[in-house]
């Protein structure tokens, strides 16, 4: 075992050790894993940390006397951005998983050991080997259906009580019936006995269902690690000076607040004391900071980024610009649930047929004078081979193998269901700031010589402004070294100082208007000052590199792009022309959301990118949507999709691949139809022996199966 | 006849041996971390003593 057991230190007090969970969405690599693992339980206080590196979690075991925020400074130490996990939301996470996983093992042993049975049966055993071996299977097969067929009983039941009929009901009644009639035969020494093809059924169907719920999970799990970014509790200010940590929805109207620099405001309200800068991206989409001083309203879900503030809420809970916007969010999701998923549109139209025709089989051959056992058997047989056992691998089999595609290619997707939505897309509308650009500040550092640049990187590293990170990103690349300087010390809403070889210097506010450039316009700049020389270092909001290959690649997808943003009318222009797309500016949440709806009044089915909350409304009300992976949590939440990286191709590519998707399971489909209109005639007749039966199930299946996954191979084309 | 006798709880014992497996595997959290442990085998093993008490 590579992992470090819990080792405490033989003189610590007895006092019971808490553990806290966060996600970490940095973790990348095996180095990371042990980085975490082997340096956390060096700290004080902290016995173990250990690390899941598929759900991007770190559960620490430590003294009860650390809060979050030491551990999470603790992460941050060693270089990881971390956000405790909220126990209560998760807290069933892959349960449904896990049941259909047991429910499936259970299956699978009853259908080896039954098909041992059968086969034997089938081979010729005869008399009271036979009935033995029957009894044997019904032993075995009775307790594993009641088991393993849970999930597909309980949902027909729904299904029945409502009066509505679903994928269920045929897989239900089949499987009971045929189980009653090989109990029956069994009883009475009979010559077949279906439990291996009921058995079976139920493997089969589970395997698909388990598949589906894999995929929601996984993709659960990664977009859970990027969630979390919101403020979610607040240091609250007691008379006497001391603060508490209150949850969000504790929080009450006229509470003073202290905002520490980094930190999310959990609440609407107003400066009272402190001058720093916020970054609103969240609510507006703008990447610029801004300046916030006492008697500045502030809003929740903005960051402070630069020096501690104290502020006097407002608004709190329900009240909040964000929590409105939420409101906003979920009036406009109503629509997509009503939208019905294609295995549903096909159990519709599919279910009433089965049983008709089963039913008609029995009618059939008891007026042809077969006598009930007989007519009985085959309508068993027809309601068997016509299952949709095909069909119920059909879709989630496609969408397992097109979603695990799309990961490699650094797109999640929530769950079949958006899937299929992506693929009916027609028109896309693209927020600016954050989806169609990068959404943070990239230096212009054409201008430096090589000392400055090693200078600036020095300052700059030390710092988690958005200026100095867009710096360093932009100087890394570049293979600079950073200089070595002492005394580096951050002043908020000032900037950085430093010493480099005795000569002052220092990352700062630049002050007076800043110099118009190019066409966009430079969003902001900072000044670098080596002992008296100044440079002036421009920053602008880059376009993603591949912004213009997306989205002719989507165009010639048939989805013709136009850019709906909230930003001022100058920069769209800009980046529209550069694009040579359409463009709304200044478009409010409201008018986003009417935008949206009057495309769909118009017959369009739009796809809406967007990141910022102000996008939220859009994105839920859209036919489909994708967010960044630097997203607002809400946006991600009513994205379809979440794709992480500087590129734009992935939503290309979702587009693309969705559509090969449904394409492969409409071929599943017709499979499907074309091995019932062979094998049901054959049932009909009454020529369908268990062993035909339990035969031309699994070649179905695997048909079905590596059909699908042929979808493999576009993630790495 | 009396091989069957043996030889069918044998398949069955071993049938309920691997989902008693299986079973415990899962509740042991074997399926967790999946793309975790296909890295952890990446990592050093000797240097895990160095740091702890």
């Amino acid at each position: 075992m590579n992992a470090p057991t819990l080792r405490l230190v033989e003189d610590a007090p007895v006092a019971p050790l808490a553990t806290t969970r966060f996600t970490v969405p940095g973790m990348k690599c095996a180095g990371c894993i042990a980085r975490i693992e082997r340096e956390l339980p060096k700290r004080p206080g902290i016995a173990a940390a250990r690390a899941n590196f598929s759900a991007k979690r770190v559960a620490i075991t430590h003294d009860p006397a650390l809060d979050e925020g030491a551990l999470a400074a603790a992460l941050l130490g060693l270089g990881f951005e971390a956000q405790t996990v909220a126990e209560a939301p998760l807290a069933d996470d892959g349960k449904e998983r896990k049941a259909l996983t047991r429910a499936l093992g259970v299956a699978g042993f009853g259908m080896m050991n039954v098909m041992l049975l059968s086969v034997s049966v089938w081979s010729g055993a005869d008399g009271a080997t036979r009935e033995l071996f029957h009894w044997l299977s019904a032993v075995i097969a009775l307790p594993v259906i009641a088991y393993a067929g849970q999930p597909f009983f309980a949902s027909a039941w729904m299904a029945l009580k409502h009066r509505r009929t679903n994928m269920d009901v045929p897989i239900s009644i089949g499987v009971i019936l045929a189980t009653c009639l090989s109990l029956y035969e069994t009883v009475t020494g009979g010559r077949h006995a279906f439990f291996d093809s009921a058995v079976m059924l139920l493997f089969f169907l589970l395997a698909g269902r388990a598949l589906d719920a894999a995929m929601r999970d996984r993709t659960r799990a990664g977009i859970g690690a990027l969630l979390g970014r919101m403020g979610k509790s607040a240091s609250v200010l007691a008379p006497d000076g001391s603060t508490r940590r209150v949850a969000a929805r504790d929080l009450r109207p006229g509470m003073l607040v202290l905002v520490a620099a980094g930190e999310a405001l959990a609440a609407d309200g107003e400066v009272v004391e402190g001058t720093s800068a916020l970054d609103n991206a969240m609510l507006t989409g703008e990447s610029a900071p801004v300046a916030a001083g006492p008697g500045a309203p502030v809003h929740a879900g903005a960051i402070n980024l630069a020096a501690p503030l104290t502020v006097r809420l407002t608004h709190v809970a329900e009240d909040t610009a964000l929590a409105e916007i939420a409101r906003l969010m979920d009036e406009a999701g109503q629509s997509r649930s009503t939208y019905v998923r294609i295995a549903d549109r096909a159990s519709r139209l599919y279910a009433p047929v089965v049983h008709s025709l089963a039913a008609l089989a029995f009618a059939g051959w008891m007026i042809a004078g077969a006598g009930w056992h007989t007519s009985l058997t085959i309508a068993i047989a027809v309601l068997i081979i016509t299952c949709p056992c095909a069909m119920g691998l059909a879709v989630p089999a496609a969408q397992v193998v097109a979603s695990g595609a799309l990961l490699r290619r650094g797109l999640l997707v929530k769950d079949g269901s958006a899937l299929e939505r992506l693929a009916e897309c027609d028109v896309a509308l693209f927020d600016k700031t954050g989806t169609l650009t990068l959404g943070e500040p990239r230096a212009d550092i054409g201008g430096l010589d090589a000392e400055a640049k090693s200078i600036a990187l020095g300052l700059a590293q030390t710092s988690r402004h958005p200026l100095s990170r867009g710096l360093v990103a932009a100087l890394l690349p570049e293979g600079v070294v950073p200089a070595r300087l002492d005394d580096i010390r951050e002043t908020g809403g000032e900037g950085l100082t430093g010493r480099w070889n005795g000569l002052p210097v220092a990352l700062e506010k630049l002050e007076g208007a800043v110099p118009e450039g190019a066409a966009e316009g430079p969003l902001l700049a900072t000044c670098l000052r080596i002992g008296n020389t100044r440079h002036i270092i421009r920053f602008h909001d880059p376009l993603r590199p591949d912004a213009a290959v997306a989205l002719a690649a989507l165009s010639r997808e048939g989805l013709p792009a136009s850019i709906l943003s909230g930003d001022r009318a100058g920069p769209v222009r800009a980046i529209a022309a550069a694009l040579g797309l359409a463009a709304e500016a200044e478009a409010t949440p409201q008018t986003k959301l009417a935008a949206l709806e009057a495309l769909k009044a118009q017959g369009h089915r739009p796809l809406m990118v967007g990141d910022g909350l102000n996008d939220g409304p859009a994105l839920a009300a859209a036919h489909a949507s994708i967010a960044p992976g630097t997203a607002s949590d809400a946006s991600q939440q009513a994205a379809d999709a979440v794709f992480i990286g500087e590129g734009l191709m992935p939503v290309a590519l979702a587009v693309r691949i969705a559509r090969r998707t449904m394409r492969i399971v409409r071929e599943n489909f017709g499979f499907s139809i074309i091995y019932n209109l062979l094998a049901v005639p054959l049932a009909l007749m009454g020529l369908v022996t268990p062993l035909l039966a339990a035969l031309a199930m699994s070649v179905s299946s695997l048909v079905v199966v590596a059909n699908s996954l042929r979808l493999a191979r576009e993630g790495r084309a | 006849m009396t091989g069957l006798a043996l030889l069918i709880p044998i398949a069955l014992g071993m049938g309920l041996a691997g989902l008693a497996a299986f079973m415990w595997s899962m509740r042991a959290g074997q399926y967790e971390d999946i793309d975790g442990a296909a890295r952890r085998i990446l990592i050093d093993e000797d240097d895990w003593g160095e740091g702890l008490p």
